[in-house]
């Protein structure tokens, strides 16, 4: 193996298998081999990758030998390389819920051809060093995600994926102006070359108009504050694996946009940016919390939880110290995690009820004790309760938020983990703990079978909270490349005068 | 010559925003057309409008036009299509299903 060219291997290996997975599209058995052995090694390239670039440097991959500004470069550092793996991995286990939880038909419809398809863009989009190129990889994710979201093609969902493509087709439009304008602003799109020529030129003002454009475009797909409302019924229309592979991994790609754009190519006017970071974040902190304890229905907890998640991560960009981004790093990779497991926890649970509706449900404890003290262990972990995953990441953020004297943030942080445990606790009491509910008459092979892979994941997350001096070396590296963005240039532009 | 490109494009804007923001299916579809079609002319725009020869090579001529934004447009206009093809048919299913093309009779959330 060319181990020179590792940066897109975690592209090219799901790629190749996606392309597999079409020849034979109605054949469940080879389906599900492929998918297996295509997620399994793209996880194992990714990790891989993330120990090469621990013991040796970024590596940074220019295609045809070109030097770094005038070819695409592929640049896989510590951060990136950490949300490759994180990915990859939801991915694996969201495959592997998908084998008994998705419907033959859909299976039959290049369902995981799609699912590697959309791998590949969220991989695509963590390791480029080029601005169109994030562009193009933002539309193979964008477009693999259209066709989950209506795979199936019920009432609900093609009416819900219309609106999720006006809104995606609107954004992607004005990722293509502020492309443009910054093209002509600086004439560049490799964003090493732009993070050195923004530093050298005389009118920061409209760099910063630039960097609100971008913003925007980011913030569409993150769902922050104002421009959130596509989200709660896009995502709430499509069968739960899809829905878990959309909560976990595409608003963290538009979280990962912004943090990059704003340590790396926007550094000029941070008082004016980090300000707008820091009131959307909170102000999306807000949405999430009054939708997670307004809703009755299972599924939107879920997915208002989700905005607690991505305010809680822009507003530790927006602080912009060391311990801060360390927190981040740390937050995104468990919070990818603990979404998947939510959703495959509730998707269980709305197969066991028949129902989306917490007043129907109860009882479920003394029927299905596993199942029940695994979601309250996966609550725990979102919640952020100390030997679990949630709780150091928040703990970073909260000391850097003090650190840089914004304790009213901090202690809203602290006072919004209150209330996802609330809002998920209710879950808990309602559908476990109170009388007999709603019950479908459920065959128990198919039960265990998705119990699996979710009592699983759970697991890792414990693990990764327990274990968590494991990936500190990781998030360190990381959190010091996001500090000085010159390392970032250097090792790209190597050799360029 | 950039100047009044600026001021076509700034039309083909408000002519898509006005598009996007009505009820009909098919009007919003163009609007997005359109909102491309302005998208793709201001990247030709900041390339600058300057005369020089063709980006060939072999065309004798001191001065070429920037050959960078135009690859960038024949990407966009490929992916543009694509997602355009994907939403016209889409748009067909759900008119079969849903039996509407008005989106404020495919308001509401029967989960909810």
């Amino acid at each position: 193996m060319n181990s020179m060219n590792s940066a897109v291997f975690p592209i090219i290996v799901p790629l190749f298998f996606a392309i597999l997975l079409m020849f034979a599209p109605t054949q469940r058995v080879y389906q599900k081999i492929v998918a297996t052995i295509g997620i399994l090694s793209t996880l194992s390239m990714s990790v891989f990758v993330l120990q090469k670039v621990h013991t040796d440097g970024a590596q940074v991959v220019t295609f045809g030998s070109w030097q770094a500004p005038f070819g695409i470069t592929m640049v896989a550092d510590s951060i990136s390389t950490l949300f490759v793996t994180a990915a990859s991995l939801v991915t694996l286990f969201i495959i592997w819920y998908s084998f008994t939880a998705i419907d033959r038909e859909r299976e039959g419809n290049y369902y995981y051809a799609v699912v590697l398809l959309m791998l590949v863009g969220v991989n695509g989009a963590f390791t480029t060093g080029d601005l169109f190129n994030l562009f193009v990889f933002f539309e193979v994710f964008l477009m693999a995600s259209y066709l989950l979201s209506v795979l199936g093609g019920t009432k609900q969902q093609l009416k819900e994926s219309l609106k999720y493509m006006f809104i995606n087709v609107f954004a992607s439009a004005l990722f293509v102006i502020g492309v443009a304008m910054l093209y002509a602003v600086v004439g560049t799109l490799n964003m090493a070359d732009i993070s050195v020529r923004v530093t050298q030129l005389e009118q920061p003002a409209i760099v910063t108009a630039i960097s609100v454009v971008l913003f925007i475009v980011f913030a569409f797909k993150a769902a922050l504050f104002p421009f959130f409302f596509w989200l709660p019924s896009a995502y709430s229309a499509p069968p739960i694996p899809i829905m878990a592979l959309f909560g976990a991994l595409l608003t963290k790609v538009g979280v990962y946009s912004i943090l990059r754009t704003y340590t790396l190519l926007f550094p000029l006017d941070t008082t004016f940016t980090h300000t707008l970071l820091m009131i959307l974040g909170i102000a999306t902190m807000v949405v999430g919390c009054i939708g997670a304890l307004a809703s009755w229905n299972v599924v939107k907890i879920i997915i208002y939880n989700i905005f607690i998640a991505v305010g809680l991560l822009i507003y530790s960009i927006s602080l912009f110290n060391e311990e801060s981004f360390a927190g981040m790093l740390y937050y995104t990779v468990h919070d990818m995690l603990i979404k998947a497991a939510l959703f495959l926890l509730v998707g269980l649970l709305v197969y066991v009820t028949g129902t989306q509706q917490l007043r129907q449900m109860g009882g479920i404890l003394t029927r299905y004790p596993t199942f029940a003290w695994t979601f309250f262990i996966a609550i725990l972990c979102i919640a952020g309760i100390p030997p679990f995953s949630g709780f150091i990441g928040k703990m970073l953020i909260v000391k850097g938020g003090f650190a840089s004297g914004h304790i009213a943030g901090s202690i809203w942080v602290l006072f919004s983990s209150l209330i996802v445990l609330w809002s998920m606790i209710r879950i808990f009491i309602y559908a476990f703990w109170s009388k007999e509910g709603r019950f479908e008459t459920v065959p128990k092979p198919t039960y265990v079978k998705m119990l699996v892979p979710t009592v699983t994941l759970v697991a890792l997350c414990v693990a990764y909270g327990i274990f968590s001096s494991v990936v500190w070396p990781y998030v360190q590296d990381g959190a010091k490349l996001l500090m000085d963005p010159t390392l970032y240039s250097q090792f790209v532009l190597k050799g360029v005068k | 010559m950039e100047t009044i490109m600026i001021i076509l494009i700034g039309v083909l804007v408000t002519v898509a925003t006005y598009f996007i923001l009505s009820k009909n299916v098919i009007r919003i579809i163009l609007g997005t057309a359109l909102l491309s079609h302005a998208v793709h002319m201001l990247i030709l725009t900041i390339g600058e409008v300057k005369k020089g020869e063709a980006p060939i090579l072999g065309t004798d001529g001191s001065t070429y036009t920037d050959a960078l934004p135009q690859a960038l447009i024949l990407t966009a206009i490929v992916i543009g299509f694509a997602v355009t093809a994907f939403v016209l048919v889409l748009a067909f299913r759900t008119y079969k299903t849903n039996g509407t093309d008005n989106l404020e009779e495919m308001r509401g959330d029967d989960y909810e």
